[in-house]
C-alpha cells in the first residue's frame, strides 16, 4: 500500500498538499488542470524532487529519504525513456543490472521480457530505428522486467494516436496485473481514466484528493474538475 | 523540472574537487610561489608601464580592426551562396588551432622585409616597408582573429529568423533597410562582445610579440614577463607584471560575462537566405570584394609557407623530426590531462547551481603561462633538473591553458545529457563507473573528441614556456622553428613550419573524427 502522510510540496509560489493511501495492486489516474502538480505530485513519490513536509511510504516503510533507484517503484516519463546509443536489449538489461553484465539466465530474462512486450527479434536495434508504439513497449519491457510493485506512469504514450494509446494500456493493465503492481498514472484525457482506472485522484487548487471511484467521479465532477473538463 | 534534489555522487564530487583544487594550485599557486620566491613584488620601471600600454593599444586595435573587417565579410557570406563556400567557412574555423608561429611565417613570407609586398614595392622603386612592432603584432592578430570574428557574426545573422528576411522581402526592403533593421541590431547586440573575447585573446598572447614585437616600443605585458625571467631573472617583477596582467584579463573577462555572445562554436553554418535585395550588381561586386580580399589576406601566408617548405619536408635535419616526435608526445599528455581536468569539472558544472567551479575552470583564461610554467619549476625544482621538467611543466600548463576552452565544449552538452537522461539514470539506478561507461562516455563523446583535438592541436603549435627553460636536446618543434628562424636557415623554417601545420591539423582532425565516428542516434 502506498500512503502520503500530510504531504506537503512547495517550489517558488506553487504549493500541493496530499493525505491518502492507494491500496496495493490499484490502477488509479490522476488528472487535473495542467500546472495542477500532477507531475510534480509523480515526481516526489519517486524521489527526484523533494517534499517540503511529510512522509511517502511503502507497505508501512518510510522513503521518503531514499534516492529513486533504491525506491520500489519504475517511472515511465512522458519523453526519453530509452538512451538512444544503446540497444533495446541494453535498454531493457539496464533494468536487470545498471553495469549491463547480464548473466545467461538475466540475458533470457531480458528476451522474454521483449517476447512478452512484442518486441521479438528487435534486440540489437537501436531506439532510433523504432516507431513511437514499438519504443514505448521497450520502455514497457523494462518495467516489466524489474518488476517493482508500483508503477508510475507520467503521460508516457502522450505522443501516440489513439488506437496506440489504447494498445498500450491494455499492455500496462496485462503487466500490472501479472506482476500485482499498484498503477499511478498521470493523464490529460477522462477517456483513458475510464478505461484504464477503476480510481482517480483528482490534483487541483493545491491539494491532491483521495481517490475515488473514477466513472462517479467524472459523471458529476466537483467544480474544479468540471471546469477542466468543460462541464 | 530545473530543481535537482540529487547531490553530486561521491565519485563525481571528489572528481570535480581535485580536477577544481588542481586548476587553483597551477594558476594561483603558482603566482604566489613566484611571489613569495622573489621575496615580494618588485617595482615596476617606465618599460613596465610601456609594456602595459603597448599590451592593451595593440589588443584593442587588433580587436577592432578584426571585428570591423569581419562585418562585410561575414555579410557577404551570410547572403550569397557559391561553390566552395563551405570548405571556405570549414576553412575559417583553423586559425584557431593553427601555430602561431607558422601564421607569423606566413605574414612575414608576404609582408616581410623580404616577403612578396616587399618585393612587390622595390620592383616599383618604392621604399621597403617594416612591420616590426605594432603594425606587425596587429596584422597577425588581425589574421589570427578575423576568422574566429566572421565566424561568430555569421552565427549572428543565422540567429535573425529567416521569417524576418521573408517579411523584409514581402514588404520590398532594400538592403539599406535591412541593414537598418535587422542587421544593425544584431551586430550592436554582438558586437561587444566579440570584441571583448577578441581582445582578452589578445592581450596575453606572447608568441605573436615575441617574434614580430619586441623592443622598449614593442613589448607586451607577457613578453616583460619573458624578458624579466629569462635575461633579468627578476622574478620578482615577473610576478608583479603576472598580477599586473591577472588583474587586467580579470576585468576584461567580467566585462566579456556581461556581453552577449552567439551561442555555440558553429554547428549549421550552411544555411544562405534567399535575399533578393541583394541582387543588384553593386552588391553582388562589393560581396564578391569582400570574400576574394579576406580569402586572399588569410590564404596567401599560409600558402606561401607550405610552397616554400614542402619541398623540404624530405630534407630536414634530424633535430626536427625529433622535436616533432617529443611535441607530439607533449601534446598527447596535456590532451589526457585537460580532459581528466574537463570531465569531472564539466559534469559537476552542469549538475550543480552556483558559478563557483565554472570561474574556476575560466581562471587560465586570465593567467599568465609563462606564471604558471615558472611557479611550477620553483615548485618542483628540488626533484629534478630544470631542463628535465621542462617538457612536463609544458605539458601541464598546456593542458591548464586549454582547459577553458575544452569546459566551453563540454559543459553544454554535459548540461543537455543532464536534462535529457539524468533523471532515468538515476531511477535505473545507473550511477559510478556504469554511468560513465554506458551513458556519459557515449553521449558526451562528441564533444570530447571535439576538446581533445583542440587541447592537442594548441599544445602542438605552442611556443611558451618552452621557450624560458629548454635546451638544445629538448626543444619542441615550434621552438625548433623559432630557433631556425632566428638563425635565418629559412628554409628549413619553412619546412618545419610544414610539418607543424601538418601534425597540428592531423591532430585535431583524427581526434575530432574520433569523437564524431560511428556517433549514434
Amino acid at each position: 500500500m502506498l500512503r502520503l502522510d500530510t504531504l506537503v510540496i512547495t517550489q517558488d509560489d506553487f504549493r500541493l498538499t496530499a493525505d491518502f493511501s492507494v491500496a496495493a495492486g490499484a490502477r488509479v489516474a490522476v488528472i487535473g488542470p495542467s500546472g495542477a502538480g500532477k507531475s510534480t505530485l509523480l515526481s516526489v513519490i519517486a524521489g527526484f524532487y523533494p517534499a517540503a513536509s511529510g512522509r511517502v511510504l511503502w507497505n508501512g516503510a518510510d522513503i521518503t529519504r531514499q534516492p529513486p533507484a533504491r525506491r520500489p517503484l519504475s517511472i515511465l516519463f512522458q519523453d526519453q525513456n530509452l538512451f538512444p546509443h544503446l540497444t533495446v536489449a541494453e535498454n531493457v538489461g539496464l533494468g536487470l543490472r545498471p553495469d549491463l553484465r547480464l548473466s545467461p539466465a538475466e540475458r533470457a530474462a531480458v528476451t522474454r521480457a521483449l517476447e512478452r512486450t512484442g518486441l521479438a527479434g528487435l534486440e540489437a536495434r537501436r531506439p532510433a530505428r523504432l516507431s513511437g508504439g514499438q519504443q514505448s513497449r521497450v520502455a514497457l519491457a523494462r518495467a516489466l522486467l524489474r518488476a517493482r510493485p508500483l508503477m508510475l506512469l507520467d503521460e508516457p504514450f502522450a505522443a501516440l494516436g489513439p488506437a496506440l494509446k489504447a494498445e498500450m494500456l491494455d499492455l500496462v493493465a496485462e503487466i500490472a496485473a501479472e506482476t500485482g503492481a499498484t498503477v499511478l498514472m498521470v493523464s490529460h484525457d477522462p477517456d483513458d481514466a475510464r478505461r484504464f482506472a477503476p480510481e482517480t485522484i483528482v490534483v487541483a487548487g493545491g491539494i491532491a484528493h483521495p481517490p475515488r471511484p473514477t466513472a462517479a467521479l467524472l459523471d458529476s465532477p466537483p467544480p474544479a474538475l468540471a471546469a477542466y473538463l468543460g462541464k | 523540472m530545473a530543481d535537482r534534489a540529487q547531490p553530486l555522487s561521491r565519485g563525481l564530487g571528489a572528481g570535480a574537487g581535485i580536477a577544481a583544487t588542481l586548476i587553483l594550485a597551477l594558476t594561483l599557486g603558482t603566482l604566489g610561489a613566484v611571489i613569495h620566491r622573489a621575496g615580494g613584488f618588485g617595482s615596476l620601471g617606465p618599460a613596465d608601464w610601456a609594456a602595459l600600454r603597448f599590451t592593451v593599444t595593440q589588443a584593442a586595435l587588433s580587436a577592432a580592426l578584426s571585428l570591423l573587417l569581419a562585418i562585410p565579410v561575414a555579410r557577404a557570406l551570410a547572403r550569397r551562396r557559391f561553390p566552395g563556400r563551405g570548405v571556405l567557412i570549414t576553412l575559417l574555423g583553423a586559425p584557431f588551432i593553427l601555430p602561431v608561429i607558422v601564421a607569423v611565417m606566413g605574414i612575414l613570407a608576404i609582408f616581410g622585409r623580404a616577403g612578396l609586398l616587399n618585393d612587390a614595392l622595390a620592383a616599383l622603386g618604392a621604399e621597403r616597408v617594416s612591420i616590426y612592432g605594432l603594425s606587425g603584432v596587429v596584422l597577425a592578430h588581425v589574421f589570427l582573429n578575423l576568422p574566429l570574428a566572421v565566424r561568430l557574426l555569421l552565427q549572428g545573422w543565422r540567429g535573425i529568423p529567416a521569417e524576418r528576411f521573408r517579411l523584409a522581402a514581402a514588404l520590398g526592403f532594400s538592403s539599406t533597410d535591412i541593414s537598418r533593421h535587422l542587421e544593425r541590431p544584431m551586430l550592436r547586440a554582438l558586437g561587444p562582445g566579440i570584441f571583448v573575447t577578441i581582445f582578452l585573446i589578445c592581450l596575453t598572447s606572447f608568441a605573436v610579440a615575441l617574434t614580430l614585437g619586441g623592443g622598449p616600443k614593442a613589448t607586451t605585458v607577457e613578453l616583460a614577463i619573458y624578458q624579466a625571467f629569462r635575461f633579468d631573472f627578476d622574478l620578482g617583477r615577473a610576478a608583479q607584471l603576472a598580477s599586473l596582467q591577472l588583474a587586467l584579463c580579470a576585468a576584461a573577462t567580467l566585462a566579456a560575462a556581461r556581453l552577449t555572445l552567439p551561442a555555440g562554436f558553429g554547428a549549421g553554418l550552411d544555411r544562405a537566405l534567399a535575399r533578393p535585395d541583394a541582387a543588384t550588381l553593386p552588391l553582388k561586386l562589393q560581396d564578391a570584394a569582400a570574400i576574394s580580399v579576406a580569402s586572399l589576406f588569410l590564404l596567401a601566408p599560409l600558402a606561401a609557407v607550405i610552397l616554400a617548405g614542402l619541398p623540404r619536408l624530405a630534407t630536414l635535419p634530424a633535430p626536427v623530426w625529433e622535436a616533432a616526435l617529443r611535441s607530439l608526445l607533449v601534446a598527447l599528455a596535456s590532451t589526457l590531462l585537460a580532459l581528466l581536468l574537463a570531465l569531472p569539472l564539466a559534469l559537476a558544472i552542469a549538475r550543480t547551481k552556483g558559478r563557483l567551479l565554472e570561474t574556476i575552470g575560466m581562471l587560465p583564461l586570465a593567467t599568465s603561462a609563462l606564471v604558471i610554467g615558472t611557479g611550477l619549476f620553483l615548485l618542483l625544482r628540488g626533484l629534478a633538473s630544470p631542463a628535465a621538467l621542462a617538457l612536463p611543466v609544458t605539458a601541464a600548463v598546456n593542458a591548464v591553458m586549454a582547459l577553458p576552452f575544452c569546459l566551453r565544449a563540454l559543459i553544454p552538452a554535459a548540461r543537455d545529457l543532464e536534462t535529457d537522461y539524468g533523471r532515468l539514470a538515476e531511477s535505473l539506478g545507473l550511477s559510478g563507473a556504469a554511468r560513465l561507461r554506458h551513458l556519459t562516455l557515449p553521449r558526451l563523446r562528441q564533444p570530447l573528441g571535439f576538446a581533445a583535438g583542440l587541447t592537442a592541436a594548441l599544445s602542438m603549435g605552442d611556443l611558451g614556456v618552452i621557450a624560458l627553460f629548454a635546451d638544445a636536446e629538448r626543444a619542441t618543434l615550434p621552438l625548433q622553428l623559432y630557433r631556425l628562424m632566428g638563425a635565418y636557415r629559412m628554409a628549413d623554417a619553412a619546412g618545419a613550419a610544414v610539418l607543424l601545420l601538418a601534425l597540428s591539423l592531423a591532430l585535431f582532425w583524427i581526434l575530432d573524427r574520433g569523437g564524431r565516428a560511428d556517433a549514434q542516434a
